[in-house]
């Protein structure tokens, strides 16, 4: 079926010419793309000597290793030990989205499939805050988390993550497209309660919302870098312990490569795993007027 | 008398009040189901809607987080406009990368998605990935550094010098000319993020009968079929969309720091949030920076605004 349908739909109304037209822009647009990417692969591999050639290459001719055991032995001689940073990266990134995936789908659960009074004008407000960034709150947040004294603590980064709109706003509007009504009204009269709904009824068939959920809050975690809220060094992330290191010039420049692959690396492979999960989810996104 | 009065005033109170009283009840029924959404809320509360209205109200005063906030009017938005030589410039420069890399980024997500769902599924799942990977690179963007570095290893001098094309460097990431174009090729290259997937999600979910249907009815090139079936099915993904894209792209901050330096050469590539950031982070002057603030605010919102009105419009 599905076969036939994409034949007809070359004969119908495909010219050769727009195909032509068609392909040379997602070449040119793909290269685009792709071009850094394979510069930020290949410079990871080039020995210093290649690093600055002229004229410059893009492809690497003797990879090495040797980046990467510059950045270990770096790592290695860290004053705070490097686990540390790991460590504090995995405890902001897991808690995060922990927190992020249970309190926002709780919350989608009461505003798409029980709707009670008040939810959608919540849901409103949430929309409204997806039309702004975080940089207009960045001061107020400041002093309320100055005032909780949570200064100098990893909750400054985790908590508020915890009620990220974007998150929120995805599952809720999943769930809205896939879960049938019926469902729902059959456990209730098999004397369900709300958490066992939320829980065995909508959470198992919404899985590809909270993957998405636990992807996009990953993405978003995984970067940070304490900002003005982490002081101590022992409290640092693993982006800001590597970004030191990378801080040091010309002769680093082999080892900045190295760490570029490795933050870049990451998030991807998190994405490729889920990727169909992530579509399926943002197919279900669109807006309601 | 009184009497009379008091009892035409328990008529036209009784059914608001039992109305409420049915709504408390209501409410009360499902008092599981605001114990649920009371964590999301709360901290929803306290860490976006406060804040906004914490910034309105900041932008009044003079704060500096160690005396306590002192109310001076509209003093910081006078200083702003008319002291502020600064501010102008990061106001006109961010009102220009909104208006280059907003629309323009919103357009290749769009047509990018809509060329790559023509593809077989493999095709597609793999230039997905390749068009969304750099938004998701975290500080991938500063290999740019390397390609635009203004000495002669910089890739793009090297090539120019090595083709003869020029004659020396050129200072791309120092000369105030090119460092704004720059940045904008820069961020074009990560802005195909959230806004790309919603789009390549919702045509795929578009309804294959439509197409057959469509093709009945006369429709006989892909750009009618683009502009007759596929942008009204899409108008609500084009909606949200527009929404993330220009969020994004009046926040342009952390690219521009660390490519081009901060401050950039004569602030020629400075927008509000670095100069929000500069006031907020660096002099901690926060009722002024609260008023830098409240000014993106209102300018990220009414723009959505209109956005929004316009694409309502699409396919009508």
């Amino acid at each position: 079926m599905a076969a036939r349908f994409s034949i007809r739909k070359t004969r119908l109304s495909r010219s050769t010419g727009g195909d032509i037209v068609i392909m040379l822009f997602l070449i040119l647009g793909a290269a685009f793309m792709v071009i850094p990417m394979i510069l930020i692969i290949s410079n990871a591999f080039k020995p210093l000597n290649e690093q600055f050639l002229f004229p410059p290459r893009l492809f690497v001719r003797n990879p090495t290793l040797k980046n990467f055991h510059d950045l270990m032995v770096m790592m290695a001689q860290s004053w705070v030990p490097f686990g540390r940073y790991l460590l504090n990266s995995l405890i902001i990134v897991s808690l995060g989205t922990l927190g992020n995936v249970f309190f926002g789908s709780l919350a989608a659960y009461v505003i798409s499939v029980r709707k009670v009074p008040g939810t959608k004008l919540f849901m409103n407000i949430v929309v409204l805050s997806l039309m702004f960034s975080s940089e207009v709150t960045r001061i107020p947040n400041y002093v309320t988390i100055a005032f909780l004294g949570w200064i100098d603590s990893l909750r400054a980064i985790i908590i508020p993550r915890w009620s990220a709109p974007l998150g929120l706003y995805l599952v809720s509007r999943f769930i809205e497209g896939m879960i049938d009504r019926s469902l729902i009204e059959a456990a209730e009269i098999d004397g369900a309660h709300d958490f066992r709904i939320y829980w065995q009824i909508v959470m198992p068939n919404i899985k590809p919302a909270w993957l998405t959920m636990i992807i996009l809050s990953f993405q978003e975690l995984w970067r940070t870098q304490g900002g003005n809220y982490i002081y101590s060094e022992q409290l640092k992330t693993l982006p800001y312990a590597l970004s030191q290191i990378t801080q040091g010039g010309v002769a680093r420049q082999g080892v900045q490569a190295a760490v570029t692959l490795i933050m870049m690396i990451v998030p991807i492979v998190v994405f490729l795993i889920n990727q169909s999960k992530i579509v399926d989810t943002m197919g279900h996104s669109g807006m309601a007027n | 008398m009184s009497l009379v009065v008091r009892k035409q005033s328990q008529v036209g109170v009784e059914p608001r009040q039992s109305r409420l009283s049915a709504m408390l009840k209501e409410m009360a029924a499902y008092k599981i189901c605001y114990l649920f959404i009371a964590p999301y809320a709360i901290l929803f509360f306290i860490f976006t809607v406060v804040p906004v209205v914490m910034a309105i109200l900041l932008s009044f005063t003079y704060f500096n987080m160690l005396q306590p906030p002192q109310w001076v009017g509209l003093h910081n938005y006078v200083r702003l406009f008319l002291e502020d030589e600064i501010f102008l410039i990061a106001v006109k420069n961010t009102l220009i990368y909104a208006a280059i890399t907003g629309p323009v980024s919103y357009l290749l997500c769009f047509v990018t998605a809509w060329l790559i769902n023509e593809l077989k599924p493999r095709a597609r799942a793999f230039l997905t990935l390749l068009f969304y990977a750099p938004s998701i690179s975290g500080n991938a963007y500063a290999i740019w550094q390397i390609i635009f570095s203004g000495d002669t290893y910089g890739i793009v001098n090297g090539f120019l010098m090595y083709w003869g094309l020029t004659d020396g460097p050129i200072q791309w990431l120092l000369d105030p000319d090119w460092i704004m174009p720059i940045v904008i090729l820069v961020v074009l290259w990560m802005s195909m993020g959230t806004g790309f997937l919603v789009f390549v999600a919702g045509l795929q979910g578009l309804d294959p009968r439509l197409y057959e249907a469509g093709a009945i009815d006369g429709v006989r090139n892909r750009w009618q079929e683009l502009w007759y079936l596929t942008l009204p099915q899409m108008r609500p993904y084009l909606m949200f969309g527009a929404i993330m894209q220009i969020t994004s792209s009046f926040t342009i901050a952390s690219e521009i720091s660390n490519l081009v330096g901060f401050p950039s050469t004569d602030y020629a590539a400075h927008t509000i949030v670095q100069h929000l950031q500069d006031y907020g982070s660096i002099r901690f002057e926060m009722g002024y920076a609260s008023a830098i603030a409240v000014i993106l605010f209102f300018m990220m919102v009414v723009t959505q605004r209109v956005v929004q009105k316009l694409l309502n419009k699409v396919g009508e």
